[in-house]
C-alpha cells in the first residue's frame, strides 16, 4: 500500500528532524545525509499537492488524539504553497552548501544539523493548527536561525547574531503572552476553536496587540527592521539565503493566519496602520539598498523593502476583491523566497570569486562569472516585478486590487518600489560590466554553487507562468475566507 | 477580390510560436558557445534569421488570404498571453525579420575579432524575440510583457563595450525605460480594473466607458502613451537615445531602426487604434495633443540634429524626429494619415538602418566619427556613400525614395482631416532635414579628402569588408525600390492600405 497523505505530511516534519540528528551523529556524512533529507522532504511536499487538490484540506490528529487534547496538523492551500516554496529553496541551498562549506570546513558540522532543525521547525509551523504548537515551532525557528547567523564567527557577526537572538526571543515572548491571554479567556489554543469563540473586546485587542507586535518584530517590518541587515548580511551566504527567503516568511505566515482566522474583524484602523508601515518599508528599504556599497548589505535592505510589500494587503483585504490582495502578497512571498535565495547565493559565489563584495569593484564579473551574474539578474527581474516572473504576477494582482478600490497611494508605492528595485539591481549589473583600475586575482567558483543559484532564479522566473497551477492550489480550504462554523 | 481561406479552418497556433522560437532558441544556445566557435555561432544566427524570415513570409501569404494565426497561454486569472498575427503585426514582423537578417550579417562582419561575441549575439537574438513578440501581441498584457523584455535584453547591448561611458549610458537608458515601463504597467492594470479585458480589438474596447469614466480614460491614455513614448523617443522623453550611441554600430542600427523606437511607435499605434479606437480617442480629445507632441518632436529633433558634429548623434536626433512622423500619422484622424504613419514605420526603418550601417562602416574602416572628418570620403568609399546618399535623400523626402511616399500620404491625410498645420510641419522638417544632411553629402562628394584618415584599416585594397558593405547596399536599394514601386502588391504602402481598410476604418 502506498503511504497516505497523512504519512507524507508527518514526514515533512520528521524527515529533517531525524536527518538533523543523523548529521549530528555522523558529521562526516553530513553532506550526503543533508542532501538526501532535502530530496525526501521536497518529495513529501510535492506529494501533498495532488492529495490537497482532490480531497481538500488535510487535518491530522497526531497520535490519534484530536484537538483540544492532542496535537493537530492542518494543511490547506496556504500551508501547501509555502511548504513547496520552502522545499524548493531548501533543496537549492542544500545543493549550494557542500561546495560552499568545502572552503569553510569548521562551519560545516554545525551548518547541517542547524539548518535541518530550522527546516523541520518551518514545516511544523506551516502545519500546526494550535497556537501553542506554533509557539514551539516559532521558538525553535528563532533559535536555530540565530545559531546559524553566528556560524561565520568574528566580532560583527557574533554581535549581529546576539542582537538577532534577543529580538527573536523578545518577539516570541510577546507572542506567547498573547497566547496566554487567549487561553485564559477561551480555554483552548486550537485556532479553529478560538476563531469560533473569540469576541471583540479589551482582551482580544490586547492579545492582538502583543502578538502582532512580537511577530512584526520577527518579520522585520519597518520600523522593527533594524536587526535584519547586519544579521542577514553578516551570515554565511547559504544562511543569509535561508534567513531572507524562508525564516521571515515563517513569522509572516503566522501573522497572516492570526489575522485571517482570529483578528481580522477586530479593528478598522490597524490594517491601515500596518499598510502604512508596509509602504514606508517598501520605499525606505529600497532607498537604503540603493545607498549600500556592499552587495550583501544591499540584498539585505532589499529584503526589508520586499517585506513591506507583504503588508500592503492588509488595508486592501477588507475592500472589493480583497482575496486578490491576499493572493497577491502570498505570491510575492513565494517569488521573493526563490529570488532572494538566488540573490544571496549568487552573492556568495561572487564573494568566493573576488574575496570581497564591494559593488563598485565587481570588475567585469559579467564576463568572468556569467552564470552567477545571470542568476543575479534573473532574480532581480522578479524582485523588480518585471515580466515574466513570480514578482510580476504578485505585483499585478496587488495593483489590480489597489486600482479596483481606488487606492492610488498604494498603487504608487507598489510601482515606485519596483523602480527603486530596478535602480539597485542594475547598479550592480552596471559595475559588473566595467573593469576596475586595479586588476584583481580571482578564485574559481564550483559549478554546483553557480548552478544552484541559477536554478533558483529560473524558478522565480518560471513562477511567472505558474499562476494557473498555484492559485487554485492556494485556494484549497479557502484560507482567505472567514471561518464559518466549527470544523468537524 | 482576395481569395479567402475557408472560415472553418481553425487558427494556426504553430507559426507564431515558431517565429518566437526561431530566435529564442538559437539565442539561448549561443550563450553557451565558446568564443572561438565562429562557425557554429554564425550557422545558428543565420539559420534562425532565415527561418524566421521564411515563417513570416508564410504568414504574410496566409494573412493576405484571411488565415488566422493565434496561440495563447494562461498567465493570470482571466488573462492570457496571446500571440495573434494580423495584417498590422505583419508590417512590423516583416520589417524586423528582414532587417534582423541583414543586421546579423553586418554584425558578424563588424564584430570580427572583438571579444564577447557569444554574449552579444545571444542578447541580439533575444532582442529580436522580444520585438517579434511585441509585433504579435494579441492583448495589452502580452504587449507589456514583451515590451519589458525588450528593455532588459537591449541593456546588455548598450553597455556591451564595458567602458565607464557605456555604463552611464546604460543607466540613463534604464532610468528612462524602467520608469516608462512602470507607467505603462500602471495604465494597463488600471484599464483592466475598469474594462475587465485587455484584448486588442479593431476600433478599441473602451467605448462603453466613455460616458462613465471619461477622466479615468484620459488619464490611462496619458499613462500608456508616456509608457511607450519613451521608447518612441517623444520629446521630452527622448534623452536616452542620443546617449545610447556608445553602443556598437549594429546595435545602433537595430535599436534605432528596428527594435526599440519602433516598438514604442508600434505601441502608440496599438494604443490609439486597438485599445481606444481612433474615433473614441478623438472623442476623448486626446489625439490633438498627441499630434501636437509629435509635431514638436519632429521639429525639435531636426533642430538638435543641425548642431551635432558626431555623426551617430546627428543620426540619433534625426531618428527622434522621424519616428514621430508615425505618431503624427496615427494622431491625425483619417485613413490617409494612418496609411502614411504606418508605411513610415517600414520606410523609416529601412532608410535609417542604411544610414547607421554606413556610419558604422566609416568608423570601422577609416575611424571617422564626426561629420567634420567626412571631407572627400565619397572618393575613398564610393559604394558606402552611395547607399548613404540614397538614405539621406529618402529622409529628406526626395522622390522616388521611400520617404517621399510617407510624407505624401501624411500631408494628404492632414488635408483630408481638414488640417493644414501638418503640411507646414512636414515642409519645415524636410527643410531642416536638408539643412543637416545635405552639407554631409556636399562634404563627402565635393570636398578634397584629407592627407590621412583618422584611423584607416586595410581591407586588401577593397573599400571595406564585404559583410559590412553589402547590408547597406541592399537596404539602400530597398529604400529606393519600395518608393519607386510603391503601388505593387506586397509593398509596405499596399500593405498599410490593406491594414487601414481591414482593421481601422471598416465601413
Amino acid at each position: 500500500m502506498l503511504p497516505s497523505g497523512a504519512v507524507w505530511t508527518a514526514a515533512l516534519v520528521f524527515t529533517p528532524l531525524l536527518a538533523a540528528l543523523a548529521c549530528f551523529l555522523a558529521p562526516r556524512a553530513a553532506n550526503w545525509i543533508g542532501l538526501l533529507a532535502a530530496g525526501l522532504t521536497t518529495l513529501a511536499a510535492a506529494t501533498m499537492v495532488p492529495t490537497l487538490m482532490t480531497d481538500g484540506p488535510l487535518r491530522i490528529a497526531v497520535g490519534g488524539w484530536g484537538a483540544p487534547l492532542g496535537i493537530d496538523l492542518y494543511a490547506d492551500g496556504l500551508s501547501a504553497v509555502l511548504l513547496l516554496m520552502t522545499a524548493v529553496v531548501g533543496l537549492g541551498v542544500s545543493a549550494f552548501a557542500p561546495a560552499y562549506f568545502g572552503a569553510h570546513p569548521q562551519q560545516r558540522p554545525w551548518f547541517w544539523p542547524l539548518w535541518l532543525i530550522l527546516w523541520a521547525a518551518l514545516n511544523g509551523l506551516y502545519l500546526s493548527a494550535d497556537l501553542f504548537n506554533l509557539y514551539v515551532m516559532l521558538e525553535l525557528l528563532g533559535l536555530s536561525a540565530a545559531a546559524l547567523t553566528a556560524l561565520s564567527g568574528g566580532g560583527p557577526a557574533l554581535n549581529a547574531a546576539m542582537r538577532y537572538l534577543l529580538v527573536s526571543l523578545l518577539g516570541s515572548a510577546a507572542y506567547l503572552l498573547g497566547v496566554a491571554l487567549l487561553y485564559h479567556a477561551h480555554a483552548t489554543v486550537d485556532i479553529a476553536l478560538l476563531g469560533a469563540r473569540i469576541e471583540p473586546g479589551m482582551l482580544a485587542n490586547a492579545a492582538l496587540a502583543v502578538m502582532f507586535a512580537g511577530l512584526m518584530l520577527k518579520t522585520a517590518l519597518f520600523p522593527f527592521h533594524f536587526w535584519l541587515p547586519p544579521a542577514h548580511a553578516g551570515a554565511p551566504a547559504p544562511v543569509s539565503a535561508l534567513l531572507s527567503a524562508l525564516v521571515i516568511k515563517g513569522s509572516f505566515y503566522l501573522l497572516l493566519r492570526l489575522w485571517l482566522d482570529l483578528f481580522g474583524d477586530l479593528s478598522r484602523l490597524l490594517p491601515e496602520l500596518i499598510g502604512l508601515l508596509g509602504a514606508v518599508a517598501v520605499l525606505w528599504g529600497a532607498l537604503q539598498a540603493l545607498q549600500q556599497q556592499r552587495l550583501k548589505l544591499m540584498i539585505a535592505y532589499s529584503t526589508v523593502a520586499q517585506i513591506g510589500y507583504l503588508f500592503l494587503a492588509f488595508p486592501l483585504a477588507g475592500g472589493l476583491n480583497g482575496t486578490t490582495a491576499w493572493r497577491a502578497v502570498v505570491y510575492l512571498a513565494l517569488a521573493h523566497g526563490l529570488a532572494k535565495a538566488a540573490m544571496f547565493l549568487s552573492a556568495g559565489a561572487l564573494l568566493r570569486f573576488a574575496h570581497h563584495d564591494r559593488i563598485a569593484d565587481l570588475d567585469r564579473a559579467v564576463h568572468r562569472l556569467p552564470l552567477t551574474l545571470t542568476a543575479f539578474v534573473l532574480a532581480g527581474v522578479s524582485i523588480m516585478g518585471l515580466p515574466p516572473s513570480g514578482g510580476f504576477v504578485g505585483k499585478w494582482l496587488l495593483l489590480e486590487a489597489a486600482f479596483q478600490q481606488d487606492r492610488w497611494g498604494l498603487a504608487v508605492v507598489v510601482l515606485l518600489g519596483g523602480v527603486l528595485a530596478a535602480a539597485y539591481v542594475f547598479k550592480v549589473v552596471g559595475y559588473a560590466f566595467t573593469p576596475t583600475a586595479i586588476a584583481q586575482e580571482a578564485e574559481s567558483v564550483p559549478l554546483s554553487m553557480q548552478w544552484s543559484a541559477l536554478l533558483l532564479a529560473l524558478g522565480a522566473i518560471l513562477l511567472g507562468f505558474a499562476a494557473p497551477l498555484l492559485l487554485p492550489l492556494l485556494d484549497v480550504g479557502a484560507p482567505f475566507e472567514p471561518i464559518v462554523g466549527m470544523p468537524s | 477580390m482576395i481569395p479567402t481561406v475557408d472560415a472553418n479552418v481553425p487558427p494556426n497556433a504553430w507559426l507564431p510560436l515558431l517565429v518566437l522560437a526561431s530566435s529564442l532558441l538559437p539565442g539561448l544556445i549561443i550563450f553557451f558557445l565558446a568564443e572561438r566557435r565562429y562557425w557554429a555561432r554564425t550557422l545558428l544566427n543565420l539559420g534562425g534569421a532565415l527561418t524566421k524570415l521564411s515563417l513570416v513570409g508564410l504568414m504574410l501569404w496566409g494573412v493576405y488570404h484571411q488565415q488566422q494565426y493565434e496561440a495563447s497561454l494562461a498567465l493570470l486569472p482571466g488573462l492570457e498571453l496571446v500571440l495573434r498575427v494580423r495584417a498590422l503585426s505583419l508590417l512590423f514582423l516583416v520589417l524586423s525579420a528582414g532587417l534582423w537578417l541583414l543586421t546579423t550579417l553586418y554584425a558578424i562582419g563588424y564584430l570580427e575579432e572583438s571579444p564577447h561575441r557569444s554574449r552579444f549575439f545571444g542578447f541580439f537574438s533575444l532582442c529580436v524575440t522580444a520585438t517579434v513578440g511585441v509585433a504579435m501581441a494579441g492583448n495589452l498584457l502580452t504587449f507589456v510583457v514583451f515590451f519589458e523584455m525588450l528593455t532588459l535584453t537591449t541593456y546588455p547591448l548598450v553597455v556591451h563595450r564595458g567602458t565607464e561611458e557605456a555604463r552611464r549610458a546604460g543607466q540613463v537608458y534604464l532610468g528612462h525605460t524602467v520608469i516608462a515601463g512602470t507607467l505603462l504597467l500602471a495604465g494597463t492594470v488600471w484599464l483592466y480594473a475598469l474594462a475587465g479585458t485587455l484584448t486588442f480589438t479593431t476600433r478599441g474596447f473602451v467605448d462603453g466607458l466613455v460616458e462613465t469614466h471619461r477622466w479615468s480614460l484620459i488619464a490611462i491614455f496619458v499613462l500608456l502613451i508616456l509608457g511607450v513614448g519613451v521608447k518612441a523617443a517623444l520629446v521630452p522623453l527622448h534623452g536616452w537615445l542620443p546617449r545610447a550611441m556608445v553602443a556598437p554600430a549594429p546595435v545602433s542600427a537595430l535599436l534605432h531602426a528596428v527594435a526599440v523606437v519602433k516598438a514604442g511607435a508600434f505601441g502608440v499605434v496599438l494604443i490609439v487604434y486597438d485599445v481606444f479606437g481612433v474615433e473614441v480617442a478623438a472623442e476623448l480629445g486626446v489625439t490633438g495633443p498627441l499630434a501636437l507632441v509629435a509635431a514638436v518632436t519632429i521639429i525639435y529633433g531636426s533642430l538638435r540634429a543641425l548642431f551635432q558634429d558626431n555623426l551617430k548623434r546627428r543620426l540619433a536626433f534625426s531618428t527622434v524626429s522621424q519616428v514621430s512622423y508615425i505618431v503624427l500619422g496615427v494622431a491625425v484622424v483619417g485613413p490617409l494619415a494612418t496609411v502614411g504613419g504606418l508605411v513610415h514605420l517600414v520606410h523609416q526603418g529601412v532608410m535609417k538602418i542604411t544610414l547607421f550601417f554606413c556610419a558604422g562602416n566609416l568608423a570601422e574602416t577609416l575611424g571617422i566619427h564626426d561629420v567634420s572628418e567626412m571631407n572627400g570620403v565619397g572618393r575613398r568609399m564610393p559604394w558606402t556613400m552611395l547607399a548613404f546618399t540614397v538614405g539621406v535623400l529618402g529622409m529628406i523626402g526626395v522622390p522616388p525614395v521611400a520617404g517621399f511616399v510617407s510624407k505624401w500620404y501624411l500631408g494628404l491625410g492632414g488635408l483630408e482631416a481638414g488640417l493644414h498645420w501638418p503640411l507646414f510641419v512636414l515642409a519645415g522638417s524636410s527643410l531642416l532635414n536638408a539643412a543637416y544632411f545635405l552639407p554631409i553629402l556636399h562634404a563627402a562628394w565635393f570636398r578634397e579628402p584629407p592627407a590621412a584618415w583618422p584611423e584607416e584599416r586595410d581591407f586588401g585594397g577593397k573599400e571595406t569588408a564585404w559583410l559590412l558593405l553589402w547590408p547597406p547596399l541592399v537596404t539602400g536599394a530597398l529604400s529606393l525600390l519600395i518608393g519607386l514601386f510603391a503601388s505593387l502588391p506586397f509593398t509596405p504602402l499596399e500593405w498599410a492600405q490593406l491594414i487601414a481598410e481591414r482593421e481601422f476604418y471598416q465601413p
